[in-house]
């Protein structure tokens, strides 16, 4: 029993956990289609699960005010039924209902502007990594876990702190996370965020075939990545955004103690309470403690 | 040969009291004169007669006295010299006579007891003569293999041996300025076996070629002596320090060397040689000349040469105690004795000879010579190790240097580059800013749900249109290069070779039933035509089918180049 239970779990079973943008405000204004977005969605999700029965998809939809999860193929649907079909069938209620929740709470919400609104990744990140983290805690036989960002809203600097944060959780967890950029320009933290946790930064040439794309570079089990020549970016923004305004910075101050990014000189660190503006004690004045 | 003319006593009998005369003796024969005319004692004898000579050990009052004996032990020729010399000269010219007619080695000398018997040969010599053979033998190692060598080699009997070995040793004499052949550096002791008590003895020779070889040694004595302390208690320091080295007494070494300047000195590595062998490296040409072995020379690099003991030692870099291997010291006498220098000192005390060989080997070259020779060499060094092919093209203008871009502008333009390259594809993929409200954004994106739960799954989202152009395009192109392959490599060598169409159909997974059919009616198609071109290539003959094929092949690639265009993806 036991040497069979070994044979399950092998170096290709994955655990995919998606991170959907679903900023209405991107979307609206997007070439593509939100309906062909998520129907490529849904069959990149049957695919992978056709790869290996043992694998497993969760999707998590990043709103504009909020994030949940609106897949998880491990999930028994209610009408007992497993297949393309259903798993559409259960995407696209729970997306629907999310899409009206976040409205709702986006309604509420009246301090988010239309042009520059963001989803909020660092949310959907951080729900991806507690997911992840309960998968661990199961037992030794778990799947290899990776992170798949599928996002078009442009960064938001005020986020910047809490991405870095999950990104280096991710980092130490060792989960790669995927970046396919689906907008008009790149980002900044997932760009990073790809790079620091070794995963696979990829902006579409053609949206049309995004299924494609998707099949063919993210479909992959990690132990079979090595064999494989993924897209490489040309570089990567390392940019910074500053605490205190938010700001994509180059050149700033930084806190020694707790290496906050500020654009300006100040005072106190407003993230540690250090202060900075403290002078020097004179050397002469204090006693000689060689003595 | 030359004549001997000598005088001594003929005797009958050993107590003859003997006739004396003139013995004379050349090549052929020897006479006897007596001094009286009137005796009867006179002969003329023919060497060839005699068989033999005999000599006696001359002790106290006896007389030297010559046998010689005729063959068949029929009697022989006595014959009494006023001293040994003269005996031994007879005794010489006789060997040498005999010898060349005889061909044979002469008896030995036998030592007869000290009370004689008359009937017995007296074969006794003297013991200042053999105590001064004795002392030659022991002394002179040279002398016994000179004795082997013409004893069993030459077949020189023994007047001839010692004329050869006085040779030796007046070669010896001449050479005596320069160091000896033997290395005598390596003193050996001798213990009494009862107390603990080692002995060294050390003669000039040896003392020769100790300050020869270690220049820090003689620097040290020349310092030392008298001034600080005696000789002897100058060698004594050195002999210990060479005792405490032979033993690989390490821990004792370090503690004498810690407590004893003076022995300190013996114990660390000469630094004299070390600034030789350094000046010595950088005068050499590695790209000419393969004279340099570092192992040997630099004797402060460390992992370098055998112990004495046989194995490798890595060195520990903080002690100060030398570690001098055997490859070291051979290769350091075999310099000295190759240089070759005779001093014109003949003197056997240790400073005069010290100071000699400070002066001999006081001569620096002079700087301009060691300039031009280095700046000579150097050039040598710049030409050889220039290669040719590596060299860059000096004939086109200089590159611009590299530079790093400012990120922030980088990563901006980057931007702006995506946006222009995608205004240009035929997706028109522009970002659009949003001007609609919250509630408008949200209400379309409901829409867009809404769209989807009717229409579900039914779009496909590979078109299929283009797909099978591409997957048309693909076989056809593989065809084609099948086709060219099989007319360049034969078959059995790409047979692993993947086909595109395959690997095509593998990223691309299939969704439409259409397109499947059609794919596989292609694949079938292709078989078909590959099991044609088999049947062609086998029956027909190579040449025309060369040509035909090369001719397709041309035309196929013509109309498909016009199809690409025509197409315009």
């Amino acid at each position: 029993m036991t040497s069979a239970h070994s044979k399950l779990y092998s170096d290709d079973v994955s655990l995919v956990v998606v991170v959907v943008d679903t900023n209405p405000f991107f979307w609206a204004a997007a070439a593509l289609p939100f309906a062909d977005f998520f129907a490529h969605l849904i069959h990149f999700v049957n695919s992978i699960l056709l790869l290996n029965h043992l694998n497993r998809v969760v999707v998590i939809a990043a709103g504009v005010s909020s994030c949940a999860y609106i897949l998880d193929s491990s999930d028994a649907s209610p009408s007992g039924g497993v297949g393309v079909s259903d798993t559409f069938d259960r995407a696209s209620r729970k997306a629907e209902e999310f899409i009206a929740q976040d409205a709702r709470a986006t309604a509420g919400n009246g301090s988010v502007a239309s042009a520059n609104a963001t989803s909020l990744l660092s949310g959907a990140l951080s729900l991806a990594l507690c997911y992840i983290q309960r998968i661990f805690r199961s037992g030794t036989r778990h799947p290899q876990p990776r992170i798949l960002c599928l996002q078009g809203s442009p960064d938001g600097p005020e986020q910047y702190v809490a991405v870095m944060n999950s990104i280096f959780s991710a980092q130490r967890s060792m989960v790669p996370i995927d970046s396919c950029i689906v907008g008009t320009q790149d980002s900044a933290f997932l760009q990073q965020a790809s790079y620091i946790t070794g995963g696979v930064y990829l902006k579409p040439q053609e949206l049309n075939g995004l299924f494609q794309y998707l099949a063919a570079v993210f479909a992959t089990d990690l132990h079979s990545r090595a064999f494989l020549r993924l897209p490489k970016t040309l570089g990567v923004d390392f940019r910074a955004s500053c605490f205190c305004h938010k700001k994509t910075i180059d050149m700033g101050y930084v806190c020694s103690i707790c290496l906050s990014i500020f654009c300006k000189n100040q005072k106190k660190c407003s993230t540690c309470g250090s202060e900075f503006s403290r002078v020097m004690p004179d050397l002469n004045s204090m006693p000689d403690q060689s003595k | 040969m030359g004549s001997l003319t000598i005088g001594a006593k003929y005797k009958t009998t050993i107590k003859d009291p003997g006739t004396p005369g003139i013995l004379r003796m050349n090549d052929d024969r020897f006479t006897f004169t007596p001094n009286d005319p009137r005796s009867a004692m006179k002969f003329n004898v023919d060497f060839r007669t005699i068989k033999g000579h005999k000599f006696n050990k001359v002790e106290g009052n006896k007389a030297a006295l010559l046998n010689l004996s005729k063959e068949d032990k029929a009697g022989g020729y006595i014959f009494e010299f006023d001293n040994v010399g003269n005996r031994d000269l007879s005794r010489d010219f006789v060997a040498r006579v005999l010898g060349k007619h005889q061909g044979i080695v002469p008896p030995r000398p036998t030592v007869t007891p000290e009370n004689s018997v008359a009937s017995a040969a007296l074969e006794q010599l003297s013991a200042a003569e053999v105590e001064r053979r004795v002392k030659l033998l022991r002394e002179d190692r040279n002398y016994i293999r000179s004795l082997f060598l013409e004893i069993f080699c030459k077949n020189l009997n023994f007047g001839q041996q010692e004329r050869t070995y006085l040779k030796m040793k007046q070669i010896k004499d001449q050479n005596k300025g320069q160091v000896s052949r033997m290395r005598l550096v390596d003193i050996k002791p001798t213990t009494d076996g009862r107390t603990n008590k080692v002995t060294f003895q050390i003669t000039p020779e040896m003392i020769h070629q100790i300050f020869a070889e270690k220049p820090a040694v003689r620097r040290a004595y020349l310092d030392f002596v008298p001034k600080k302390m005696s000789e002897t208690r100058f060698w004594e320091k050195y002999c210990r320090a060479e005792y405490l080295v032979r033993t690989k007494n390490t821990a004792a070494a370090t503690a004498e060397a810690a407590g004893d300047e003076e022995l300190a000195i013996f114990l660390k590595n000469d630094d004299i040689l070390a600034k030789e062998a350094k000046m010595k490296i950088k005068r050499v040409d590695p790209t000419l000349d393969m004279e340099a072995d570092t192992g040997d020379d630099y004797i402060h690099l460390p992992d370098h040469g055998i112990h004495r003991d046989g194995n490798k030692e890595t060195v520990d870099a903080d002690s100060e105690l030398a570690r001098r291997t055997l490859s070291q010291d051979l290769n350091r006498h075999a310099a000295v004795v190759l240089e070759g220098r005779s001093l014109d000192v003949e003197s056997t005390d240790p400073k005069t000879l010290a100071e000699a060989l400070v002066r001999s080997k006081k001569e620096p070259p002079s700087t301009s010579i060691v300039d031009d020779a280095n700046h000579e060499r150097l050039v040598k060094v710049a030409r050889m190790t220039e290669i040719e092919d590596l060299q860059a093209p000096r004939s086109l203008p200089c590159m611009r240097p590299l530079c790093i871009k400012d990120p922030k502008e980088y990563f901006d333009s980057q931007q702006a580059n995506a946006l222009r390259s995608l205004g240009g594809s035929n997706d028109g993929r522009k970002a659009r800013t949003c001007s609609l409200s919250t509630e408008e954004a949200f209400h379309h994106l409901m829409d867009q749900m809404s769209s989807i739960k009717v229409n579900k799954l039914n779009c496909p989202i590979i078109q299929s249109d283009m797909a099978l152009k591409e997957v048309s395009k693909a076989c056809l192109a593989e065809l084609q290069l099948q086709e060219f392959l099989e007319l360049t490599i034969p078959r059995s060598s790409i047979d692993g070779y993947p086909g595109i169409a395959t690997a095509f159909l593998v990223i691309d997974p299939i969704t439409s039933a259409v397109l499947y059919n059609k794919v596989q009616r292609v694949k079938e198609a292709m078989t078909q035509i590959y099991q044609k071109l088999q049947l062609i290539k086998e029956s027909a003959q190579p040449d025309a089918l060369d040509a035909a094929f090369n001719h397709d092949v041309e035309q196929q690639q013509k109309s498909s180049k016009a199809g690409n265009r025509h197409n315009g993806f």
